[in-house]
């Protein structure tokens, strides 16, 4: 009956069928049949970074922009910054994050999210800067595995041609 | 020994958080029926219509005289309407499920969804608000290729921050893990070590070892569990020889993705005197919150369970990023609503949110089974383990406090919005003893327990969620 619609058995053949032809019956072990097609979502978000576009307009300058409560008192320092201080919920300031900085923690991504499989094996780190309080994400070049430690001292790069992304900047070890 | 080097403390992270309100407990709510489909890699013979009713139906299989115009309204959970493809998707469950015009509302909270979803049900009845309220959820994760999969659940990151950095939810675990392990054996029984390189190696080797114990345990548990995705025997060199995905964490010591459903029927005394023979009682429920970038995790001090004092945490900045707040915040709720003081001696089991064998092993601490910085060495006594099951190694103190009976998430998936629920479901049998009657397996049955807890826990810990259930009948 349903013989221009391939009919498959197994999962994995299901989605072998899809990329091949769009289209497939999946019959489960008690001869139910179901019937199985693609659907294309994609979309082109208009997305604002509002409070904290100067941390990526900052980037495009070479320069790491943190911020710190105009609060007496609280001053708390943000490496990544907060239009708010979630200490005391005052205001923040725009204030430059040093350059150079020592690794929190780290790791190698094998795998990634389907947008990001192509750049593996890259390397995350956690980094943290003397006298600001919390911490900055971000990508750690020029290093392998075995090379990676805590406390690691290490120094921003930026990409002379902005993608207006937190990758515009990336890490490397201080030489 | 290096300096710890925390960044600067905040002041405020100082000061004891207040409660403007003590918890008020409401009614007395039980569970009296509760129902899980098989998790699986993928379901494309149901949708998540099908798949809720089918857990619904087996929930209902439990309670006779519960006939569907005796529940008042539903709570419906799911995580994500990019897995759905399907927006407004409970209210859909809701139509399927014949339970128009009843109230319900959906319930998401990230990898809490499942836990969030058990607590909502449980306010709706504890507030009188309803007599009978069912809690639902599923995910349909197949409905996308695993790496997509990935994405999506990366996008529950910071997307101005975090997600274009690579998106991935493993390797922010590895961040945390990694951070761990240096704050507890870096620092703890490799203290000794010269050379910091050698030193971090070691520590780390030392950590993938005890790390896949937990995987072990969690999938060789589930051997004897029907409902588990992914049950088998593994050795821990096994483990380690497994594919890396985000180092030091190894394919094995990671959930998968999964489809499916659970459901749970909660309510109050005389409803559920009157509907079931073995009702389990809830007698405490917690949540905590953290930030949602790991970046903006503070390194304040400790929140002290009933056992622990100021001294035993003198230098360790809390919870930075190798620690769950939140789930220290939903455990001293919910044990404080339970009257639970020692959750090691007074628990007897805990069904925990092990998205990774890292997580499992932090949040004994967190929950205060142990000491922060004991969760290693907790692994190594055995204690977590059950007893009288041989899983390759020694396991002294096997049976002190099983965890993840079931196999967790690891072993039996992680449908998301269900997940939490199907702890529920678990822990509900092992309380009434009817693990052997669902399981058709008497392995998994722990002897006469009297008290257990379910832990959900969202994205890097930014949400946790705790449940207390007892033995409500004699």
């Amino acid at each position: 009956m349903s013989a221009q619609v391939p009919v498959k058995t197994h999962f994995r053949e299901v989605q072998e069928e899809l990329d091949r032809s769009g289209r497939a019956i999946f019959r489960d072990k008690d001869g139910n049949e179901s019937l199985v097609i693609r659907f294309p979502y994609s979309i082109q978000y208009i997305h604002s970074y509002a409070e904290d576009s100067p941390f990526f307009l900052g980037l495009a300058d070479g320069k790491l922009k943190g911020s710190r409560c105009t609060k007496k008192g609280c001053r708390f320092a943000y490496a990544t910054p907060r239009g708010h201080c979630m200490v005391c919920g005052s205001a923040t300031e725009w204030v430059d994050l040093p350059l150079s900085g020592k690794v929190h923690s780290w790791t190698t991504c094998h795998f990634g999210s389907e947008a990001f499989l192509k750049e593996t094996p890259y390397n995350l780190a956690m980094v943290e800067f003397e006298g600001f309080g919390s911490l900055l994400l971000v990508r750690l070049k020029d290093a392998i595995e075995p090379e990676l430690y805590v406390g690691m001292p290490v120094e921003a790069r930026f990409n002379p041609d902005p993608k207006y992304l937190v990758t515009d900047v990336w890490f490397v070890p201080k030489r | 020994m290096p300096p710890r080097s925390p960044p600067a403390r905040s002041r405020a992270a100082k000061r004891p958080p207040t409660r403007l309100t003590p918890p008020s407990k409401g009614r007395r709510v039980y569970m009296v029926a509760g129902g899980v489909t098989k998790f699986a890699k993928a379901h494309p013979e149901m949708d998540f219509r099908l798949m809720v009713k089918r857990a619904y139906d087996a929930a209902l299989r439990d309670v006779p005289n519960l006939t569907k115009d005796r529940i008042d309204g539903t709570r419906i959970s799911y995580f994500s309407d990019h897995f759905s493809r399907q927006l407004k998707a409970a209210s859909m469950v809701q139509d399927y499920l014949g339970l128009n015009p009843k109230g319900s509302v959906r319930i998401e909270w990230g990898g809490a969804t499942g836990g969030e979803c058990f607590q909502a049900a449980y306010e709706a009845v504890a507030s009188g608000r309803m007599d009978v309220c069912l809690g639902a959820g599923y995910e349909t994760m197949s409905r996308v290729a695993t790496w997509k999969g990935n994405e999506f659940i990366a996008l529950a990151s910071d997307t101005n921050f975090d997600f274009p950095l690579g998106g991935f939810y493993t390797g922010y675990y590895a961040l945390m893990v990694v951070r761990h392990i240096y704050e507890y054996l870096r620092l703890g029984r490799f203290a000794h070590v010269k050379d910091e390189r050698e030193a971090q190696r070691l520590a780390i080797a030392e950590g993938s070892r005890i790390m896949s114990m937990v995987s072990v345990k969690n999938h060789l548990n589930a051997l004897h569990n029907p409902y588990a995705q992914y049950p088998k025997r593994l050795t821990v060199a096994d483990v380690l020889a497994s594919e890396m995905i985000s180092y030091p964490l190894t394919r094995e010591q990671i959930c998968t993705m999964s489809d499916g459903a659970a459901a749970v029927i909660l309510c109050d005394e005389a409803r559920a005197k009157e509907f079931s023979d073995r009702p389990i009682l809830v007698t405490g429920v917690g949540t905590g919150t953290d930030t949602m970038r790991l970046a903006d995790r503070p390194f304040g001090k400790v929140p002290l369970m009933p056992r622990e004092t100021s001294s035993d945490y003198t230098d360790l900045p809390y919870p930075g990023i190798h620690s769950f707040r939140a789930g220290r915040s939903a455990g001293l709720e919910a044990y404080k609503m339970a009257g639970i003081t020692d959750p090691n001696r007074e628990l007897d089991f805990i069904e925990l949110h092990d998205a990774y064998a890292s997580s499992e092993i932090q949040t004994y601490e967190d929950l205060g089974l142990c000491k922060y910085g004991e969760g290693y060495s907790f692994v190594e006594r055995g204690d977590p383990f059950l007893k009288g099951v041989d899983y390759g190694f020694p396991t002294p103190k096997a049976g002190a406090i099983p965890v993840n009976p079931s196999g967790g998430l690891i072993a039996c998936g992680h449908p998301v919005g269900a997940t939490g629920l199907m702890q529920g479901v678990f822990a509900y049998w092992q309380l009434q003893e009817r693990i052997p009657k669902h399981f058709g397996d008497a392995a998994l049955q722990l002897p006469s327990p009297k008290r257990g807890a379910i832990h959900s826990h969202a994205g890097t810990g930014s949400a946790v969620t705790v449940s207390i259930l007892e033995r409500g009948y004699r």
